[in-house]
């Protein structure tokens, strides 16, 4: 048994070496390059090619927040289908190469750095998760690459330098908005929190809640967290419920969440949960089946904001997708649109003419709310609160920054 | 002291699966001296078989006793076959070549069926996570005080269910001339091979009976937690490989123990400590237990090995 330890740690670093390691983004085929084969991006790359300007995507199309990337993939193909199908820019067709990074900061970087080095794209789209966001940041501000996540709403994101922008509102807003809606509208004085300790958005918002809440004479009974990935959460909801909250504050991914719900009224938590907008998917209906029923959460969007232009959008991506567009779709396609309008703007497709139009976007109407970037490179817009009910979700209010 | 039955309640449901999946890396382990990575993907695949058989039966019949043994004997067969041909076409052909060469062919079948199944090929499920048919109906059998402890039939089945495996395990192995056999197998095969023992078959039976119970377990599994996902394999199996090592690996009974004593740590970790530390507190008991005593809580060099 003895020569068991060393071969034990041998297999652990090679799990682990493989973990990192595992697999090359795909060049083409698969999943990945759906949206570059709908832009009729030529096989192989030919990123000089003198009629098309590449750009460049890397989203979560596998992994546990799987539907975040396919979403917001939806939305830029959409965005620049129209865009083509406009005349294009600067006389050129937009094309966009996509690359899965499995849900893993690590995957993102390389995927973010292969997009840089191989495919020397225009600009870098994505992604949602700001975790993924930070490592691409990262790899995008070195090289002088510009950058805009749509869906990010960690504020460090945008901290990794003047290259990276971002479309939707911070964290902190989205917390603030929370607390706010949790202390007046619902008019609660105790609330527990269950975060999700591996997401750098999930203790950001958190955090924020924790803060504005307190500040506002709420209280927060209890601080539990859990790992993303994790199905038992039965241990963390019974000690919050030994703190008899009035509601419970989970700023987690659907995938979690849906799961929670349903455990916390297995363990009788019969209070209404709140989120944020990584709970926005289809799949936290599955999920969360009637649990989740009367719970809350801030988002970007609500389909059914009346806005013709909005409903056009709606309209165009059911036609396309079969499914009405959740809002990392809405801000996938207004990030797109966001980057074309830059390109157009800008004098050439260098990285520093093309950061500078991106940062010079004011008032730019999208489908999740008017974009206009500040001197942090970041979008300053509303939210809106909705309400679980009947397997979908009910707008309830909107609340300005 | 309510809580504390609840958490204990909590713990036991988590380890009894733990136990199971365990049991399969022991077993494994036991005849081939081999740490087969993809145990726990075999049992993701178990669960979608599992899930599948649930919604071809219909919500009536599903949750029927009848129906629930239809879902658990689909997936525990079928992954018996899934077992069959991974040792028949992976492991097989590496047996006289270096341990580590089929190691990193464990990893990788491993990986393979992990992200294989978040393909988007339409006849497989996808990479978000579906929620798990409820084919045991949950019904509340002990509700104490305003539900300070409440004690599902589903727990209660699932320990059943598991207990029942383990016993049906232990008498396999030591009751049995199968199980002799591949004590043999697991002592030297060569000699067990000169004994007219066929190892080759007695290998590829353990295979199978290793991915059955980790089928069932798997659906235990996600009947508990009422979720299915490709990676969840990746998950539970290093746990449950964890488990495995803390009880010494190759022992029938240390996996057992070794299962519930994880569970019961990570529960009690969360409950009365602090969530953040569960794993740190789960992989640190590990490392001490290895520094203690490397073999695990029962290893020892003459521990009957399966």
């Amino acid at each position: 048994m003895r020569r068991l330890a060393p071969m034990l740690l041998a297999a652990l670093a090679v799990m682990v070496a493989a973990c990192e390691k595992k697999t090359q983004p795909a060049p083409s085929g698969e999943g990945g390059t759906q949206a570059a084969q709908g832009q009729g991006a030529a096989p192989g790359g030919a990123p000089a090619d003198a009629n098309t300007i590449l750009l460049g995507q890397v989203g979560s199309l596998t992994g546990g927040q799987a539907t975040f990337g396919i979403s917001t993939r939806n939305g830029i193909e959409l965005a620049l289908k129209e865009a083509n199908a406009a005349g294009g820019v600067k006389g050129k067709k937009l094309s966009i190469r996509v690359y899965d990074n499995q849900s893993k900061p690590e995957e993102a970087a390389q995927a973010a750095t292969r997009l840089i080095t191989q495919d020397k794209v225009a600009l870098i789209l994505g992604d949602v998760a700001s975790s993924n966001s930070l490592a691409m940041a990262e790899k995008a501000q070195a090289a002088g690459v510009p950058m805009i996540t749509p869906s990010s709403t960690n504020p460090t994101v945008t901290d990794k330098g003047d290259y990276i922008f971002r479309v939707c509102f911070i964290d902190p807003f989205q917390g603030f908005v929370m607390a706010k809606f949790a202390r007046e509208n619902l008019k609660l004085n105790t609330v527990a929190v269950l975060q999700d300790n591996k997401s750098a958005y999930s203790i950001g918002l958190a955090d924020v809640f924790t803060r504005k809440f307190t500040e506002m004479g709420g209280k927060v009974t209890a601080v539990e967290s859990y790992s993303q990935g994790d199905t038992d959460y039965r241990a963390q909801l019974t000690a919050i419920r030994k703190s008899q909250p009035e509601g419970i504050y989970v700023p987690g991914y659907y995938s979690e969440v849906g799961i929670i719900a349903r455990q916390a009224r297995e363990v009788g938590l019969k209070v209404p949960l709140m989120g944020g907008d990584g709970w926005d998917s289809e799949k936290l209906f599955e999920l969360g089946g009637s649990a989740i029923e009367g719970s809350y959460f801030s988002n970007h969007y609500s389909p059914d904001n009346p806005d013709p232009r909005v409903q056009k959008f709606i309209a165009d991506y059911k036609a396309a997708y079969g499914a009405v567009p959740d809002a990392l779709a809405a801000l996938g396609y207004d990030s797109a649109r966001v980057a074309v309008s830059a390109l157009e703007r800008a004098k050439d497709l260098s990285g520093p003419s093309v950061r500078d139009a991106i940062a010079q976007t004011k008032d730019f109407p999208g489908v999740a709310g008017t974009v206009t970037l500040d001197a942090q490179r970041n979008a300053v817009k509303s939210a809106v609160v909705l309400k679980v009910e009947d397997g979908k979700t009910q707008y309830v209010t909107t609340i300005n920054p | 002291m309510a809580q504390l039955l609840q958490h204990l309640i909590n713990g036991l449901a988590a380890g009894t699966i733990y136990a199971l999946v365990a049991l399969g890396y022991t077993m494994v382990y036991g005849v081939l001296k081999l740490i087969n990575f993809a145990h726990g993907d075999v049992m993701m695949v178990g669960v979608y078989m599992g899930y599948a058989t649930a919604f071809a039966l219909g919500r009536d019949m599903r949750s029927s006793l009848l129906g629930v043994a239809v879902v658990f004997a689909v997936a525990m067969l079928g992954c018996a076959l899934l077992g069959f041909l991974i040792e028949r076409f992976a492991y097989r052909p590496l047996r006289e070549k270096p341990r580590l060469t089929a190691l990193i062919t464990a990893i990788g079948i491993s990986f393979a069926l992990s992200y294989g199944f978040q393909l988007d090929l339409g006849f497989l499920p996808g990479a978000a996570p579906r929620a798990f048919p409820e084919v045991i109906e949950p019904v509340e059998w002990l509700v104490i005080g305003d539900r300070d402890v409440v004690v599902w039939n589903w727990q209660v089945i699932s320990f059943g269910i598991a207990v029942a495996l383990m016993v049906g395990l232990q008498y396999l192995v030591f009751r049995t001339r199968f199980g002799r056999a591949m004590r043999a197998v697991s002592w030297d095969h060569r000699v067990a091979a000169l004994m007219g023992i066929p190892t080759d078959r007695v290998i590829a039976l353990t295979f199978m009976l290793s991915s059955a119970l980790a089928a069932g377990a798997g659906l235990l599994y996600a009947i508990k937690d009422t979720s299915v996902s490709p990676l969840m394999g990746l998950y539970v199996g290093l746990k449950a490989f964890v488990a495995a090592v803390i009880g010494g690996i190759g022992h029938v009974p240390g996996a057992v123990v070794g299962g519930l004593v994880l569970g019961l740590v990570e529960e009690f970790v969360v409950g009365y400590a602090a969530s953040t530390w569960r794993d740190a507190v789960a992989f640190g008991f590990l490392i001490l237990v290895l520094l203690v005593k490397p073999g695990g809580l029962f290893g020892r060099v003459a521990a009957e090995k399966v």
